[in-house]
């Protein structure tokens, strides 16, 4: 068998979606255990089956919420496909429905939820620094010097990338104001009700130049959770299937390499993916009609949509603009939900069910016509994950 | 903040944040215990002569486990990439800010990359491309003592 053969291209649907209500850091009202168990019975009766008929599970970035302790509170008779994805961040957004989709494919399961649980006020958070006495290993090379949060140690990625093609700090405010307005629309948004404009992006406080405090995800508690089954029984369940197309996830040559040694540096560690994602959906860029673009900071957003294709590095500052980025008219609608930015940081996981309702046409910014979505997960970490939607299954 | 109000410190950054150490399995010992000595070193492979950073225990290039070995560089580059910081991501940081961190790189070794702080004016600005020199910062008031390779300009 080939690998164009080993395709999971059109075999599994997402069926199902499920999120809870969206806190501010440290304001859910419930634990981030229930906050999983929530979302993943939503998504279950979203699909329109019984919460115990899942039979597999997959997540991402080491969520705390184990399958063993949800299928047990759940009752569910017995799982038979449980997953992890390797990575910090959101990476794995993409991935881990990659990785359920495959079980499927491959007869594991019949019915596998993807789930992602945080509560950041309720363990540590993502944004602070160790507090120990030494730091051991790669983290020995960037902590004591004061990098040691995730934007300090993506900043200097962008910062490379912004000097090679001239890109201006213009192009980073328009992917965050496209967030802001999007929005607007979601009553589900934490900043829904909190708009963003260009002046207020401008003077806003810098967090690690080049990022403004708006260039940053929010720290959120939420729970969201996605079921997917077989293609065929997609289509005779209660909503409008979205199809996965194709999806890919890795990491290049030496991503990893300790103290910033990363041989390509100014990157999303998109470029290896791209390529396989287009070949295997057998679409390109030109066919996207919305994409989801995990915004840990708007500078990953802005080399991953160079990274796929959408424009050329040195155009940068040309197609950046609120416009373009915007629903339902722009050239590339982006994030149409809010994302980590203004929705909420469910570590993206957010990002694909919002890209699940632009294919059943249920966005509250709805682009219209959409055949194919698209997601991209997690710029500038090791590994990374995308993944493209349709409405048809090609 | 200028420079001049800053307050007086006897290191670039406040007191307070974790001291480097190698990793568990050993990795990147000699390089910490080098700093002590004023001496930067980086991993170089004598059969297929490359440079290698950070530590790995063998070369990525050719796969020599016996020919990989710490080498003493020239302590100059040229600043690749930088950062400026002003949210304190940690609590010994909160007089810290703000900060510069620049990424360094060294012609002299292949082009193997340094993150470090850059001396002076934390307001100052910064340009990629410009020629930098290490400072070694010791620290020698901690348990345990360690030395960090710190930048300035040229
Ligand atoms: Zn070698």
């Amino acid at each position: 068998m080939t690998t164009s053969e080993r395709t999971i291209r059109g075999k599994v649907a997402i069926a199902g979606i499920g999120e809870t209500t969206y806190y501010k850091r440290g304001q859910a009202t419930e634990s981030e255990f229930e906050l999983v168990l929530q979302a993943v019975q939503r998504a279950a009766e979203d699909a329109g089956i019984d919460v115990r008929e899942i039979d597999g599970f997959a997540s991402y970035s080491n969520d705390r919420n184990t399958p063993e302790r949800i299928a047990t509170a759940f009752g569910i008779p017995e799982y038979r496909f449980s997953n992890m994805f390797w990575g910090g961040g959101g990476g794995g957004g993409s991935g881990a429905v990659a990785n359920a989709a495959a079980a499927i494919a491959a007869g594991y399961a019949e019915t596998v939820v993807v789930y992602r649980g945080l509560a950041q006020g309720q363990f540590g958070r993502f944004g602070q620094g160790p507090r120990v006495n030494t730091v051991a290993g790669d983290g020995a090379f960037t902590v004591p010097y004061g990098v040691m949060s995730p934007a300090q140690t993506f900043a200097m990625r962008v910062r490379r990338f912004m000097h090679d093609h001239g890109a201006k700090q213009e192009a980073l405010r328009a992917i965050a104001l496209a967030s802001y307005r999007h929005a607007q629309s979601n009553p589900r948004a934490v900043m829904y009700g909190r708009a963003l404009d260009e002046e207020a992006y401008d003077h806003s406080r810098w967090i690690v130049e080049p990022f403004h405090l708006f260039d940053c995800c929010m720290e959120n508690d939420g729970g969201a959770a996605l079921v997917l089954v077989a293609a065929e029984r997609a289509r005779d369940l209660k909503q409008k299937a979205a199809y996965i197309l194709a999806a890919a996830q890795g990491s290049a040559h030496r991503q990893g390499a300790a103290a910033h040694n990363a041989p390509d540096y100014a990157t999303s560690n998109f470029k290896t993916l791209a390529p396989r994602l287009y070949a295997m959906a057998g679409v390109g860029p030109d066919d996207v009609d919305v994409l989801q673009s995990y915004e840990n900071f708007t500078g990953g957003v802005m080399m991953s949509i160079v990274e796929h294709g959408f424009c050329a590095p040195g155009e940068v500052n040309d197609f950046f603009t609120l416009e373009n980025f915007s629903s339902p008219k722009g050239r590339l609608p982006l994030n149409t939900s809010g994302g980590n930015l203004a929705e909420c940081y469910m570590h993206g996981l957010e990002l694909i069910t919002e890209a699940v309702r632009q294919v059943r046409g249920s966005s509250t910014c709805q682009v219209p016509d959409v055949e194919i979505s698209m997601v991209t997960s997690g710029p500038m970490v090791q590994p990374v994950s995308n993944l493209i939607l349709a409405t048809e299954r090609g | 903040m200028a420079a001049s109000q800053r307050p007086e410190r006897k290191y670039y950054l406040p007191v307070g944040l974790p001291a480097p150490a190698p990793h568990i399995d050993g990795l990147g010992k000699e390089f910490w215990e080098a700093t002590r000595r004023h001496e930067l070193l980086v991993q170089f492979c004598g059969a297929c002569e490359n440079y290698q950073w950070g530590p790995e225990f063998l070369c990525h290039h050719c796969h020599d486990w016996d020919s990989l070995s710490y080498r003493r560089v020239e302590p100059r580059g040229r600043i690749y990439s930088w950062e400026r910081n002003w949210y304190p991501a940690h609590p010994a940081l909160q007089t810290g800010v703000p900060y510069l961190v620049v990424l360094v790189e060294l012609p002299g070794a292949g082009n193997v990359r340094m993150v470090g702080n850059l001396l002076g004016d934390p307001e100052q600005e910064v340009v990629i491309g410009t020629d930098v020199e290490a400072v070694f910062e010791d620290h020698d008031d901690h348990d345990p003592q360690f030395t960090l390779v710190q930048w300035r300009v040229v």
